[in-house]
């Protein structure tokens, strides 16, 4: 059993990039229009929520609102973007196009596969979040330089949530069940992590389960980051991330041998 | 030239093509022939009482065989006999519940991908990526086993030529037709510079063009020295280019032999084919004067060692077509895996 587990796994640190390159390959055919809507995203976010909301609220913490949530939807973004990218877009390379088949069929192993498209992923994830940054920089909302230290955060954060949505992608029998994972699992993520409004608000016990909610951990970081703020318990925050990124990887290597390799 | 060569061949069905000066001489005469194989490096594959179920159905029955570097080993069987699965035990896409597998001198599964690095495949269903053009699609495959930008531009052209494909270079997969797509996907194969090919039905849905353009290719190969694992539904296919093979039915070993050793022994007499009348009234006028008969649809297969006795029955009957031929491997597949067995 964990000899074959073992076999599976990761074979070297940089056999996984020739499967993001090819992932990379592909999205360049459509680049220009990926890029754009990463861009029109963020747009219709921060004005609509952003000044519709902003206007009722008044300020959150003694910031303007647009400032609190442009944080919120950079690590959303990042959170949407890589989970998207897994549950559709992957699953469609493992299950409809074969894609992972012919790989197999390499001297790639499963787990080279499955970390080339988290990083893939994450990839994507990194650029709608910075696109997100991008639009709330020009509007005054990201402060030079501080803001750089939320890029490998970003970077992070989708990594973590491809790597639970590849748990999700191992278990799915089809595209109709990841809306279960939509609405029970990110959908309340988003409101109990201080994305749209402070976690404070919540009743105790939900600000005690925000604590373990990945996409909390990652606000915990961007914000102090693009408010130019001191933050709190960076280590604590990182760990948690990473520990969100790690563990559903190599659970997702064997869901996927069960299911793929049988 | 080759296409000469070639036609001298078909037309003579029932002699080998020229024998494979990289093969050793060796090859005897009985089905066991371990001289062919004289040290460990020499083995390609070895599957030892391999089994393999899926829930209560098992698939693969305690097979075992050897295949030696060089040679070309056909696997036959009827549908669902289990040989995809074979090639995917072999590849170490699936563990076996029991026995083991050694390619390449790895064990599988728990070292196939160094195996693996050695192979090339030609799976039953193709798995281009249809994002990409011909050209990309090597590009992207070769990257898969490692290899660089820089070597891969160089050797890509040599392969579409070898594929025929040199003017498709840019042409998106989704564009190309079944029999182009089969040739690139043989030329991703040849990516790695492979030691042992695994090729499942590679020449299935071509058109005769295409099937004889593969099996030149094929040839050739050889000729270099590449082991072959070829499996076919197409008897004419197994003959030309297997130097042994293995029918099984149900995941289990039926026979092994050379393809001729197979004939004289399974068949050993010359074939008339009987079609348009009613084969199961013909059965009791020629079955007498007939070592056997079968019926597969609408023919009447009639194996007999003095033909001109069958003809003899059949005179005056109108409507009946009558094909007197030497056995071919179609005729030992349809004894093997046809009604008798079943029977
Ligand atoms: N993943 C699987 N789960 C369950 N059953 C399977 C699986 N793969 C194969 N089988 C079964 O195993 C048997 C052998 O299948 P296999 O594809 O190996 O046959 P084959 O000899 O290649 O047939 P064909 O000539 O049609 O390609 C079939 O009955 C098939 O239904
Ligand atoms: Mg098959």
């Amino acid at each position: 059993m964990w000899k074959r587990y073992a076999a599976v796994l990761p074979a070297n640190p940089w056999n996984w990039v020739a499967v993001w390159r090819r992932n990379y390959m592909a999205w360049k055919k459509a680049a220009i229009a990926s890029i754009l809507g990463n861009l029109a995203e963020p747009m219709t976010s921060l004005f609509g929520l952003g000044f519709g909301l902003g206007a009722m609220v008044g300020g959150v913490d003694g910031i303007p609102y647009v400032a609190f949530l442009a944080a919120g939807m950079v690590a959303t973004s990042a959170m949407i973007s890589a989970t998207f990218e897994t549950i559709h877009a992957t699953f469609a390379r493992m299950h409809a196009k074969r894609t992972w088949e012919s790989a197999l069929c390499t001297q790639l192993t499963l787990g080279d596969i499955i970390l080339g498209e988290l990083a893939w992923a994450a990839s994507k994830a990194l650029l709608a979040g910075t696109a997100m940054m991008l639009v709330a920089a020009t509007i005054g909302y990201a402060s030079w330089p501080s803001v750089l230290f939320a890029l490998p955060v970003i970077a992070l954060t989708g990594f973590a949530f491809a790597s639970l949505a590849m748990i999700v992608t191992a278990l799915a029998p089809s595209y109709d069940y990841f809306i279960f994972y939509q609405t029970l699992f990110l959908t309340p993520m988003l409101f109990l992590s201080g994305a749209v409004f402070p976690v404070t608000q919540l009743p105790d016990i939900f600000q005690q389960l925000s604590h373990l909610l990945p996409l909390a951990h990652s606000i915990e970081l961007i914000r102090p980051a693009m408010l130019d703020r001191p933050g709190g318990s960076v280590g604590l925050h990182i760990s948690a991330l990473c520990i969100y990124a790690v563990v559903p990887f190599f659970l997702s290597v064997e869901l996927l041998r069960r299911r793929l390799m049988c | 030239m080759q296409l000469l060569t070639r036609a001298n061949v078909s037309s003579s069905p029932s002699r080998r093509p020229e024998s494979n000066p990289f093969k050793q001489e060796c090859h005897g005469h009985n089905n066991a022939d371990n001289s062919l194989f004289r040290s460990k490096s020499d083995v390609a594959i070895e599957l030892t009482n391999v089994s393999k179920s899926y829930g209560d159905k098992v698939v693969v029955d305690q097979l075992s065989f050897t295949i030696a570097s060089g040679e070309c080993f056909g696997l036959l069987g009827p549908n669902g006999a289990g040989k995809s699965t074979v090639s995917r035990l072999v590849l170490g896409m699936a563990p076996p519940d029991e026995g083991t597998i050694t390619v390449l001198g790895e064990p599988v599964p728990a070292r196939a991908r160094l195996a693996r690095s050695r192979i090339g495949v030609v799976p039953q269903f193709d798995t281009l990526d249809r994002e990409f053009t011909a050209r990309e699609n090597l590009l992207v495959f070769g990257r898969y086993f490692g290899l660089r930008t820089r070597e891969l531009e160089a050797a890509i052209p040599s392969l579409l030529e070898f594929a025929r494909l040199e003017s498709k270079a840019d042409v998106p997969v989704a564009e190309l037709s079944g029999g182009m797509k089969r040739r690139l996907t043989l030329a991703c194969a040849l990516i790695n510079d492979p030691q042992l090919l695994i090729l499942d039905e590679p020449t299935t849905g071509l058109d005769p063009h295409a099937r004889h353009l593969i099996w030149e290719r094929l040839r050739s190969l050889l000729a270099r020295g590449k082991t072959i694992l070829l499996t076919t539904h197409f008897m004419e296919e197994a003959d030309r280019l297997c130097d042994r093979l293995c029918v099984i039915e149900h995941g289990r070993k039926i026979v092994e032999g050379r393809p001729h050793a197979l004939i004289d022994e399974q068949i050993g007499c010359d074939v008339i084919e009987i079609y348009g009348g009613n084969p199961r009234e013909l059965i009791s006028v020629v079955g007498p004067y007939a070592q056997r008969v079968e019926v597969s649809g609408e023919t009447l297969f009639c194996y007999a060692s003095d033909p001109e006795q069958v003809r003899v029955q059949l005179r005056g009957q109108t409507g009946l077509r009558l094909l007197q031929r030497p056995p071919n491997l179609e005729d030992v597949f349809l004894r093997l895996t046809g009604r008798e067995m079943k029977d």
